[in-house]
């Protein structure tokens, strides 16, 4: 009724808030058949979602082994009331300490953190909202690298009004940021009368699975020098890389330049969370660190419309201050992560599939170019929809994630059982060797072991010319 | 005001004072933290009454908590589900948890109505609540009516962020601060007179700082109101429990599902477990919404504000103990009862009244209006002053709450054991004497201060944050 639909606001009858994605989408048609082993061999198995489901066990034994910690005691003594009555927005400082330790832990302890420029907040989704809150009024734009994590243009622009501006990136170069592209978003934004008031950057990157190199970050850091704008680290996977050239914060890069004094140096802002380095994406645990002490100070007073539950603080406060535990877990994480990558891209090798190459993160970003139609987004949602509904997994396609180039996908490997995995690889290489022989124009296949993705298809219900592939 | 260089760089929201904590309030704040009573340690410290926290029914729950180590995805009882929780972020809540609030919100309220868990949303606190009901319901620019006196925290939960305004709606002692007809009509005709969009109604049932419910009569005054305007109501009932003695919790559910005719589509709850079970730091809140739009998009904005699953599910499996909540219940409003009696009975040997309706609610709202100087504001604070700072107690001044009336002041009960209650009712008996005796129509007061106050009228001041530091807590005190 249109009464009732002016009586909402805006943001509430809009849809900013972005859910009406395929990456969303994707997710619904999962739920309606899911994958089981057991009751349902034959649903849909969800490769859509970036979780680590790798190293529970490693949890599981640590509780076992602190029941204090399990029970809300301290000492053998009960603190639940304490518990139940701390809402503190500063946070437990205890809490605070673990986890600016274990975020140093994380960087080789080449950087350190200090707690009191750490703010909790309920996940990154709500540090990253904040942040925008903190640093932007409605209608300013902040710049991001594409392709990048959907969830962005909820997080960032629904309910704060702020704008997001691509900064177009491509296959050529791996999907690198260039001083070029750079500039480009920053005149886009221009055009499109946005001030810009900073850049965010995910690394490493959700969906590339590629840590920034050093001469990207040096870049960044120039670029927002001279902008004088800001620049947001989001680095939440920063604990999943998993082979060279290892990760490299922007704190270390600020470091490296001395720019401790500098001007740039209290506009560098980062965020972080344990839903993926640890895999606690339902405890809600986000922070956000700064060196600006306004953002901090303003950041923890809105950290009251989602702060983290006080009983959650206190158990990873024991587990992150176990520092036998975190280095055994950070390294144990990191080894099967990388033997789950490699089993996910052998797979797709022998599957005629290529992924960009990757060293963290919970996904790979799978290059399925050659099996589309034609150079299009329609053709990669085509095929996208063939995935999800005849192959039954649910990817996200590059579109939903702002890509430049049609044919990219995310495949996340992190969130499953090995046996699931291999089923998934298998269904997928089914589907492949099911389309090669549908073609009418049979490719020879060659029988040396180079990859297929170089290989033109034309499918046979499909007339149309492909545009040459570009590499 | 001085920027920093990089202040330009920062929002407006980020570098103003919306979030209003520079308020001259926190002095009372500081004054306790500075200075807090400790039974052994500081018997002479400040005894903290500005805090509606409810810690009398704890060992309950403790006990509870022993005998179901279940319930805890941490202890071995409870592990096997540490895996599946521990990745749980699906916005609409553990099932469980929902069909178990459902159930507890039907429980407090006699049974007398029963929720849909499918309209149950998750929430940071009452405080991620209230934030979020407004970026659903209101505009930048829009307004809420709000009958005074009311809850400071409203003025940054409502506001900060969101944009949204807030008009008073004025009540008055003289009969007992209820809500009138005219008096939501008067405010709604001066928002219209300002050009200012009326978007709802905001009720706090039963109230803070008042501690009284609103009969059958105002809330169907209450409802016939908006529907008439076509504006929402929202309800904050997070009190609802701590009803502790006739007449019985009236709930709005119980209004428009069975009394009279209402647009199901204008009403929402919202609701918490940190007043009616203590747990504050657990983070749980609640909107619960008839208009399936709101409850759609209250969802999707509760990503911002999730509560942990490892909350979700403990509280899902104490709430769906239907023995254990029915005894709590019934042990926490005697509890309470007992509580204010004590509180009211001891403060009567002073000759102080409170607000006599008043059954509800972890707080007196005290009439000390014969100690005043004179009738102003700028006399209620030069009070408040030689309260914290002689009497020692840090209670909660009534211009805080945007009261229009100088002299009440809201003192919480439930916040304390019995013994520093007592510590509490002697030093105002001592110090209701001593002015007695020396009652001069001019009374030097020891603590000048600065009195620069601003009309109450101006929301941006006194505004209390429950988040703020309490840093005499043993979490933080405990370093190791």
């Amino acid at each position: 009724m249109h009464t009732k639909m002016r009586l909402l606001s805006r943001k509430a009858t809009c849809n900013t808030h972005g859910q009406d994605s395929s990456y969303f989408l994707g997710w619904q048609e999962y739920e309606k058949n899911p994958y089981d082993e057991v009751k349902n061999p034959t649903g849909i198995i969800q490769m859509g979602l970036a979780e680590n489901q790798l190293s529970f066990d490693l949890l599981e034994s640590w509780l076992a082994s602190n029941p204090d910690a399990a029970g809300f005691k301290k000492g053998g003594q009960s603190i639940f009331r304490e518990l139940a009555l701390f809402q503190d927005y500063h946070g437990l400082p205890d809490f605070k300490k673990a986890l600016v330790e274990f975020m140093a832990e994380i960087r080789g302890n080449k950087v350190s953190f200090d707690q009191s420029k750490i703010v909790l907040t309920a996940g990154a989704t709500s540090a990253n909202e904040t942040l925008m809150f903190c640093l932007a009024e409605p209608g300013e734009a902040f710049l991001l690298p594409t392709p990048y994590y959907p969830g962005f243009d909820r997080d960032l622009k629904w309910r704060t009004g702020v704008e997001i501006v691509p900064i177009q990136c491509t296959s050529s170069n791996d999907f690198q940021i260039t001083s070029s592209a750079l500039e480009e978003a920053f005149h886009e934004a221009r055009r499109r009368k946005l001030r810009v008031k900073g850049v965010l950057v995910t690394n490493p990157s959700n969906p590339l699975g590629t840590t920034m190199t050093r001469n990207e970050l040096n870049l960044l850091l120039s670029f927002v020098t001279e902008k004088g704008i800001h620049l947001i680290s989001d680095e939440i996977y920063s604990g999943t890389v998993f082979s060279s050239p290892g990760f490299v914060s922007i704190l270390e890069v600020l470091k490296d330049r001395k720019c401790e004094n500098s001007q740039v140096w209290d506009r560098v802002h980062i965020v972080y969370s344990l839903s993926k380095d640890l895999g606690l994406p339902g405890f809600r645990v986000g922070a956000i660190y700064s060196n600006d002490d306004t953002v901090v100070s303003a950041a923890t007073k809105m950290s009251s419309f989602g702060l983290v539950s006080s009983q959650t603080q206190y158990l990873l406060s024991a587990l992150l201050s176990d520092k036998k535990f975190t280095r055994n877990y950070i390294s144990e994480n990191k080894k099967r992560l990388k033997q789950r990558q490699t089993l996910l891209v052998k797979g797709l090798e022998k599957a005629g599939i290529s992924c960009l190459e990757s060293n963290a993160g919970l996904f790979c970003w799978v290059n399925m170019k050659h099996l589309l139609s034609s150079n299009t987004f329609t053709a990669e949602m085509e095929l996208w929809k063939k995935i999800v509904h005849e192959v039954k997994l649910n990817i996200s396609p590059g579109s939903s994630c702002h890509c430049t180039e049609p044919g990219w996908f995310r495949v996340c490997f992190a969130n499953m059982s090995e046996e699931t995995l291999n089923l998934a690889i298998q269904r997928l290489k089914s589907f492949v060797e099911s389309m090669n022989s549908q073609s009418h124009h049979q490719m020879l296949k060659s029988s040396r072991r180079k990859s297929l993705a170089k290989w033109v298809f034309r499918l046979s219900f499909d007339h149309d010319h492909r545009e040459p592939e570009e590499r | 005001m001085v920027f920093k260089l990089n202040n330009h760089l920062l929002s407006r929201i980020a570098s103003s004072n919306g979030h209003g904590e520079d308020s001259p309030y926190f002095e009372g704040w500081k004054a306790y933290d500075s200075n807090p009573h400790h039974p052994m340690e500081n018997p002479n410290g400040i005894i903290q009454m500005g805090l509606a926290e409810n810690q009398l029914s704890f060992d309950l729950i403790q006990d509870w908590l022993k005998n179901n180590p279940k319930a805890s995805i941490c202890t071995p009882e409870g592990v096997n589900e540490f895996r599946e929780i521990a990745i749980f972020q699906d916005y609409h809540g553990l099932p469980e948890f929902r069909n178990a609030v459902a159930k507890f919100m039907a429980k407090v309220r006699g049974n007398k109505v029963t929720f849909d868990p499918d309209r149950v949303v998750m929430n940071g606190g009452a405080t991620g609540a209230h934030e979020t009901i407004a970026f659903c319901l209101a505009d930048p620019g829009e307004a809420f009516l709000v009958p005074t006196p009311y809850y400071p925290g409203f003025d940054r939960d409502l506001r900060w962020r969101t944009g949204v305004k807030l008009i008073p709606v004025d009540s008055e002692s003289s009969n007992n601060f209820k809500v009138t007809r005219e008096a939501l009509e008067n405010a709604y005709e001066m928002a219209k007179l300002n050009n200012i969009k009326v978007k709802g109604l905001l009720i706090t049932n039963p109230s803070n700082p008042l501690g009284t419910m609103l009969d059958r009569e105002t809330l169907r005054s209450i409802v016939r109101f908006i529907n008439e305007k076509n504006i929402h109501l929202v309800c904050d009932e997070i009190y609802a429990a701590t009803v502790f003695s006739q007449p019985e919790f009236i709930s709005i559910a119980e209004i428009v599902q069975e009394d009279i005719e209402c647009n199901l589509n204008l009403v929402h709850i919202v609701y918490s477990l940190s007043k009616d079970m203590g747990f504050p730091g657990l983070r749980v809140g609640i909107i619960y919404s008839y208009n399936d739009a709101v409850v759609s998009c209250a969802r999707k904005m509760s990503s911002f504000g999730l509560v942990s699953s490892q909350t979700q599910y403990m509280i899902a499996s104490m709430l769906s103990d239907d023995e254990f909540v029915g005894k709590f219940i019934r042990e926490s409003k005697t509890r309470m009862a007992a509580r204010h009696r004590v509180f009211t009975d001891g403060l009567a040997q002073a000759s102080i009244k409170c607000l006599e309706t008043s059954n509800a609610g972890l707080f007196l709202w005290m009439d000390l209006r014969g100690l005043l100087k004179e009738k102003t504001f700028e006399a209620e604070m030069a009070l408040w002053r030689v309260i914290i700072h002689e009497v020692k107690l840090n209670v909660s001044p009534g211009c805080s709450f945007h009261c229009t009336e100088p002299g009440w002041f809201r003192v919480c009960i439930a916040n304390m054991d019995d013994q520093t209650m007592e510590v509490a009712l002697s030093r105002i008996r001592t110090f209701v004497n001593k002015d007695v005796d020396t009652k001069k129509p001019k009374r030097t007061l020891r603590w000048q201060g600065s009195l620069k106050l601003s009309s109450p009228r101006i929301y941006d001041d006194f505004i209390n944050s429950p988040h703020s530091p309490l840093p005499q807590s043993p979490l933080v005190l405990a370093r190791n």
